[in-house]
């Protein structure tokens, strides 16, 4: 028993264990559902899983499936980040206590109401826990907000090496509430539409209505909703990243109030979707720019950093060229959490401004089918990419060290790029090949994506299988991990 | 060990990279389902769309049993270009259309009267032959869909014979009857029922030119060289409502040029071939996985 008391109050009540536990949850549900998909059911495994765990796939209900799964991923990775904020920042423990058993309490909730609900027939009673857990996760945001309140006097910076207002407020801290802020407020945009919708059955997919020329206010909710919470998990993402590299210096103090504003501003061009779709377009291109050039400052501090580092420690003074790349390169997982951020830029952002700048001119020339086929690509890959960023973020705090670190490391990096590639070519397929000739390219666009993927998920698994071993150990990590309050951070330590 | 296992990747690559020969020889098979036959659907309800919403269809009607043939297009092509309702301008054939009404709205594209394109003649995709002076179907492909056809194309082939092409709501009853199934022939999609990406049928070559149609009227529950197939057929006798090419539909709706298609098609995953799934695109697109068929008598 007492055993078993260990391990739970290690699982969940640390910060370490929780986020082990979110990410081991996200990733059973990923591979799981995963065998439901195109090419698993090519290769016979849909119907096994189907028939071995009685999986009620009624066709009219796909989208609402796919409705609640998305919805169940996406708490957890919330939850992650959550776990993380609570971890880097400073705040009091009695809201930090809150806030963590709420948001578990909210994503589990989510998870194992909505998923039975979704996929194994229709009892009410889990749809209502799975609309319970939504709220639950709702609620910690709610008090996440009042946590990360800036304005506090315990909170103002002293070091000028981190951007701060004349009064001291830390502008790091701010982004972190305009961020969270932003997240609560759009949250709405999806629950109103969903509450209309009733039971989640009667719902579409916004990318299979882009053509539709009049769409309903609540078509437009859920359009802009969707659009802003995957952007705001991104910018959460890079602010934690900046908190783990220690940003800070001159493109801090540039980067934050991108960062602030770059929120603010793409979460009300997402919402002025509602009453006005065309000129919110323009004023989602604006801050997301805003927001995409505070990431870059963020890529270009972390790159010196690691570059003056790497040389530091080989006793180099000033280096070649090569030597600053091989410095640059020395360590892949903190390498890896910002460069995903530029491959980002060739694989959506990119995609995204010029599908957008070309749409009438190309895309709309083309059937819809193939319209979507980007649409769709374009969100998984953001969606993804934010995935493993997190991922390299929690090998370092899991205490990934030497060849395995170098192999997670560099293994994620190639494989996930290498599929996020070929998912780019897949989805721009026209744009190099007519349709009638498009095989070869879709042929070997799809078994890059598969070795790509399959192989991301195998260094996943072999890093849950490793942490898995970890908790039959006496004095394991996770014992140390247990007692360790925050995550080690430049900001906990100071 | 790894040298063959990079061996193995290359080769595999190499292997799915080999080009396309769109003239390859396809096999051929008489599937016994006459495409100049009519299934007539009667007036009524039925249920419509995802959620089966009641609706009524308050005339008979008759819908083609199958996809326009290339055969069949072809003789079309002859006629109308004797009588002069086709034009072949340069590469091209064309045919006049009255115009939309264009409304300016958002991404909306004016379509006024003018002639319009039919068929690209040299589009290496298009399975008709073309002499200079008459068409005629491609060996082995007669009894395939016409594809590489434009909704212009498709319109002027129901109406050159007094017919018209079927509007959304009569091709979603002729698909599903009245009971709300999600496929013509019931509820749950396989392998060897539907042309589509995981059919594996004897068309399918996926290292030389693809995902390839399949005759019309071949998931008929015939066997073809050991591959046996089930009935596809719609309550009302059609076959390949769903699978093997998109099927142009009628209608015009105001402030879109857009027009749309049903049925899924050889590529694709077997959720778009759910009878109420759409798929768009302008007038004048043409795709291999694109056809048609005709609806007669009886109006919206």
């Amino acid at each position: 028993m007492k055993w078993i008391r260990a391990r739970f109050n290690y699982l969940f009540k640390s910060t370490k264990g929780l986020i082990l536990v979110g990410i081991a949850l996200a990733s059973l549900v990923s591979a799981f559902f995963g065998m439901l998909s195109g090419p698993m059911a090519d290769w016979g495994i849909k119907d096994v899983i189907v028939r071995i765990f009685g999986i009620d796939l009624v066709e009219a209900e796909r989208e609402g499936r796919l409705v609640i799964l998305y919805h169940v991923i996406a708490m957890i990775v919330v939850a992650i980040e959550t776990y993380m904020i609570t971890g880097l920042l400073e705040m009091k423990e009695n809201l930090k206590v809150l806030i963590n058993s709420t948001i578990t309490a909210g994503y589990l909730a989510a998870l194992f109401g909505g998923l039975p609900f979704a996929y194994w027939g229709h009892v009410w009673a889990f749809h209502g826990i799975y609309i319970a857990g939504l709220s639950l996760v709702f609620f910690a945001g709610c008090v996440l907000l009042y946590a990360l309140w800036p304005w506090r006097k315990e909170y103002r910076v002293t070091d000028n090496s981190y951007a701060h207002t004349k009064k001291g407020v830390p502008l790091e801290r701010s982004a972190f509430f305009a961020m969270a802020s932003a997240t609560i407020i759009s949250a709405l945009f999806g629950a109103i539409p969903g509450s209309a919708f009733g039971n989640g059955f009667t719902v579409f997919l916004a990318e299979n209505v882009v053509r539709t020329p009049h769409k309903s206010v609540l078509d437009l909710s859920i359009i802009g909703h969707l659009h802003i919470m995957l952007a705001l998990i991104a910018i959460c993402c890079a602010l934690i990243i900046g908190r783990w590299m220690d940003f800070k210096g001159i493109w801090h103090k540039l980067a934050m109030p991108m960062m602030i504003v770059g929120s603010l501003v793409l979460a009300m061009g997402t919402w002025l979707v509602v009453p006005f779709e065309t000129a919110a377009h323009a004023i989602i291109y604006g801050g997301s720019t805003i927001a995409m050039l505070g990431a870059l400052f963020l890529v270009i501090f972390s790159w010196r950093k690691l570059i003056r580092e790497g040389l530091a420690q080989g006793g180099i003074q000033k280096g070649s060229f090569a030597q600053k790349i091989s410095a640059l390169l020395r360590d892949p997982l903190k390498f890896g959490a910002t460069w995903q951020m530029v491959f980002m830029n060739f694989t959506v952002s990119g995609v995204g401004i010029f599908t957008a700048v070309k749409l009438d001119e190309i895309f709309r020339q083309w059937q819809f089918m193939d319209e979507r086929s980007i649409l769709t690509g374009h969100w998984h890959i953001l969606a993804t990419l934010t995935a493993t960023i997190l991922l390299m973020y929690y090998a370092d705090l899991a205490g990934l060290k030497g060849k395995a670190r170098q192999w997670f490391g560099w293994l994620l990096i190639i494989f996930s790029d290498l599929a996020f590639g070929a998912v780019t070519i897949y989805e721009m397929r026209r744009l190099i090949t007519p349709e009638a000739t498009q095989q070869p390219l879709v042929n070997t666009t799809t078994l890059l994506g598969d070795i790509g993927l399959i192989t991301v998920l195998l260094v996943l698994a072999a890093l849950m299988v490793w942490r898995l071993t970890d908790l039959f150990k006496k004095k394991g990590r996770w014992s140390v991990e247990s007692s360790q309050a925050r995550l080690e951070s430049p900001e906990v330590e100071k | 060990m790894k040298k063959l296992l990079l061996c193995l990747v290359a080769s595999f690559l190499l292997a799915s990279c080999k080009p396309v020969d769109l003239n390859a020889a396809v096999p051929v098979f008489d599937t016994a389902v006459d495409p100049e036959s009519w299934a007539k659907i009667p007036s009524g309800e039925f249920l419509k769309g995802q959620f089966n919403e009641e609706a009524v269809i308050e005339y008979d009607y008759e819908m083609m049993v199958t996809d326009v043939t290339n055969a069949q297009y072809a003789a079309f092509l002859n006629e109308a270009l004797a009588s002069n309702d086709a034009i072949k301008d340069n590469k091209l054939i064309v045919g006049p259309y009255p115009g939309d009404t264009f409304n300016g709205y958002r991404h909306e594209e004016e379509i006024p009267a003018g002639n319009y394109l039919y068929i690209d003649i040299i589009d290496p995709a298009l399975r008709l032959n073309f002499d200079g002076n008459t068409f005629s179907a491609k060996a082995g492909y007669e009894n395939h869909p016409m594809t590489m056809v434009s909704w212009f194309g498709a319109r002027a082939y129901c109406e050159y014979y007094g017919w018209r092409l079927p509007s959304e709501v009569e091709w979603e009853k002729a698909a599903r009857g009245t009971d709300g199934r999600p496929f013509p022939w019931g509820e749950k999609i396989t392998r060897n029922i539907a042309n589509f990406t995981f059919s594996r049928d004897p068309f399918e070559d996926m290292s030389a030119y693809g995902s390839n149609t399949t005759p019309v009227g071949f998931y008929n529950g015939k066997s073809y060289a050991g591959y046996q197939t089930l009935n596809n057929a719609s309550p009302y006798g059609l076959y390949d409502m769903a699978g093997n090419v998109w099927q142009w539909t009628g209608n015009v709706y105001p402030d879109q040029h857009y027009r749309y298609m049903r049925g899924g098609s050889k590529n694709l995953y077997e959720n778009t071939l759910r009878v109420w799934v759409t798929n768009n695109a302008t007038p004048t697109f043409t795709s291999p996985a694109v056809g048609f068929r005709c609806a007669r008598s009886g109006q919206e």
